[in-house]
């Protein structure tokens, strides 16, 4: 007998006494999508019980930011959410203008909402994709991290490094876009809506990701508002809740465009809304791009003063130039005391950033709230009763990366 | 946008005498200081009340200020997807304080909790499991508080000889490097290089 004991007993047969098994899933498994660990409980094979083990990616990023200046803290946060980085940048930079009281230049406004739907669209690729490879297709993840590939050599083109930009600063943007940049962006975006069609050819009618999808990990109302689900996790169940619509940030309130939202709540619903979402970031895009070549679209991106550096023709020839340069790349700017909240609809669900100032250059305290440590928390809730091969489905469609839930 | 928080704020205060020490708007935000034994019927109240309807909890994290005798901030964001608001609450507490947990209001702060507990040493009554977080099992101290330094005190590393991950004190071959550029008129607090004769005057 597996408990111990011997034989039958009369009523009880050793059946009827199988204990529940407990497996260990992860840390090094594919599909957890990096370094999860899951403690799971099951009956069978249905899950009675998850417990995710976090912090295994855990770095340490709010302590190392206080003993760094405000510019210095700029580039962990391409390494928060590494899928798509610049729109994390993107809630530091808009906390630090907040409580500086700075004033975004229009172009340098354009680029940062440009590359922050590139960035959604990096982020939406390698998610559906890997979700799908989580419930057994190899195709989409090769045609995905294709385009992936385009779109990564547009940051590079823009800022120099494929992953970790640091491109956004507070005060505008690194450097300025070379119209060869914008027109090969755009060609892009012209051409993407074909691959859209391919992936959506592959998996949307596609009979197993339906059924492997289809009702599994049903969201209702009640569970985003017990559980702080944001993003897709709400979109997916029917309410059009997105930051970018609610409370706008940057000037996302002079583009158009459409918030999808599922109907039941499920993988299935949210595979589908990610892939509208895309769409929808591809006509922003060409938005963003008419804008940028319109007159009111040109002019400096940078909104020059002492949280940003001077030009570089400045720095020739005026000695204060290049005073302010130094200080500004050693000491850095200080910002003012006080403290701020702030959030961008990071492609996840809602990114914050809650900075306290303390009128040094060095933050008193930030602390980098991300969707995927809510979404990743209501894990137990969303598995239970599901099989456990349910489980690798569920967490592609939470769309959880280590690196901003570990931090 | 601001007369709005401000009305709410007056809404809150009213409503709510007991719970509410102080609250202001600032940066277009709303904040509201609130007494550590009436956090939990606050955050109730906030999340059914018609006009407030705070439905989602953002986030919960603490601030160290080490100066002053209530030493942590426990900071609670809030934000209604009906009403389109959001709000903070702070929680001043002594190091030797706990705070109720506001487990039974929203489940979503059960992480939270463990995060500012793991990162603090602050204590939360009523949570279920109030396990370490986002540290190594078994670890020592709580990494975020002002007087923990950023090196920690244990390293890691593979022995070969014992054939498993031995953990030791942190030795540093070399200082631990922070640069001090602040400005030798406004911040500099030590006795800058070649200005020694001057203090012995």
């Amino acid at each position: 007998m597996m408990d111990g004991s011997k034989g039958f007993e009369d009523a009880l047969t050793g059946e009827q006494k199988i204990r529940n098994f407990n497996i260990n899933f992860g840390p090094q498994h594919p599909a957890a999508h990096g370094v999860l660990r899951l403690v799971l409980e099951l009956d069978g094979e249905i899950v009675e019980r998850c417990d995710p083990h976090i912090g295994l990616l855990h770095r340490g990023t709010e302590k190392l930011m206080e003993s760094r200046t405000y510019l210095q803290n700029l580039p962990y946060f391409d390494r928060l959410d590494y899928v798509a980085p610049m729109n994390q940048e993107h809630a530091w930079c808009l906390a630090i203008e907040k409580l500086t009281g700075v004033e975004v230049p229009r172009r340098a406004s354009l680029i940062r909402v440009l590359f922050c739907e590139i960035g959604r669209v990096l982020n939406h690729l390698l998610n559906i994709t890997t979700q799908a490879m989580d419930v057994g297709a190899l195709t989409p993840p090769l045609w995905g991290f294709e385009e992936r590939e385009k779109l990564m050599v547009f940051y590079e083109r823009a800022c120099g490094a494929r992953l970790h930009a640091a491109y956004f600063r507070p005060g505008g943007v690194h450097q300025d876009l070379p119209d060869a940049l914008i027109d090969d962006i755009e060609t892009w975006a012209k051409e993407f809506p074909r691959v859209m069609a391919d992936i959506d050819g592959l998996l949307t009618e596609n009979r197993i990701f339906k059924q492997r999808n289809a009702d599994i990990g049903v969201v209702t109302e009640e569970d985003i508002l017990e559980y702080g689900f944001s993003g897709v996790m709400v979109r997916g169940s029917g309410l059009a809740w997105d930051l970018r619509r609610a409370q706008p940030y940057e000037c996302y309130d002079e583009f158009d465009f459409q918030i999808p939202v599922g109907k039941n709540g499920d993988c299935y619903d949210r595979y589908l809304v990610r892939m509208e979402e895309m769409r929808q970031s591809v006509s922003i895009i060409h938005q963003a791009i008419e804008k940028l070549r319109a007159p009111d679209g040109q002019g400096d991106i940078l909104a020059r003063g002492k949280i940003t550096p001077p030009s570089r023709s400045d720095m020739k020839t005026s000695m204060e130039s290049l005073i302010h340069h130094f200080k500004l790349y050693t000491e850095g700017f200080h910002v003012p005391e006080g403290e701020v909240y702030c959030a961008v609809e990071a492609p996840k669900g809602e990114f914050g950033v809650y900075l306290v100032a303390d009128g040094t250059n060095k933050p008193y305290r930030a602390k980098l709230r991300a969707p995927g440590f809510l979404h990743l928390q209501a894990m137990d809730h969303m598995s239970k009763g599901h099989q456990l091969a349910d489980v690798a489905a569920i967490i592609g469609t939470m769309d959880v990366v280590f690196g901003e839930i570990d931090r | 946008m601001s007369d709005a928080l401000k009305e709410l704020g007056g809404y809150i205060e009213a409503k709510r005498t007991d719970c509410v020490l102080a609250w202001d708007v600032t940066h277009g935000e709303l904040n509201l200081d609130v007494t550590p034994s009436n956090i939990t019927g606050l955050v109730e109240f906030l999340k059914t009340d018609v006009t407030c309807k705070f439905s989602s909890l953002v986030d919960i994290t603490a601030v160290d200020y080490t100066g002053r005798a209530k030493r942590f901030d426990v900071v609670y964001h809030l934000l209604s997807m009906y009403q389109n608001h959001r709000i903070r609450l702070r929680v001043s507490i002594r190091e030797d304080e706990m705070v109720p947990s506001i487990i039974d209001v929203h489940p979503s702060a059960n992480w939270f909790e463990r995060e500012v507990f793991d990162m603090f040493g602050i204590l939360f009554t009523g949570h279920p499991d109030l396990r370490r977080i986002l540290t190594d099992y078994g670890f020592r101290g709580y990494p975020l508080r002002k007087d923990f330094p950023t090196t920690g005190y244990t390293e890691v590393r593979y022995d070969e000889a014992q054939k498993r991950v031995v953990y030791e004190p942190v030795s540093l071959v070399q200082e631990y490097r922070q640069f001090d550029f602040m400005s030798p008129w406004e911040g500099a607090e030590y006795i800058l290089p070649g200005d020694e004769k001057q203090e012995a005057k």
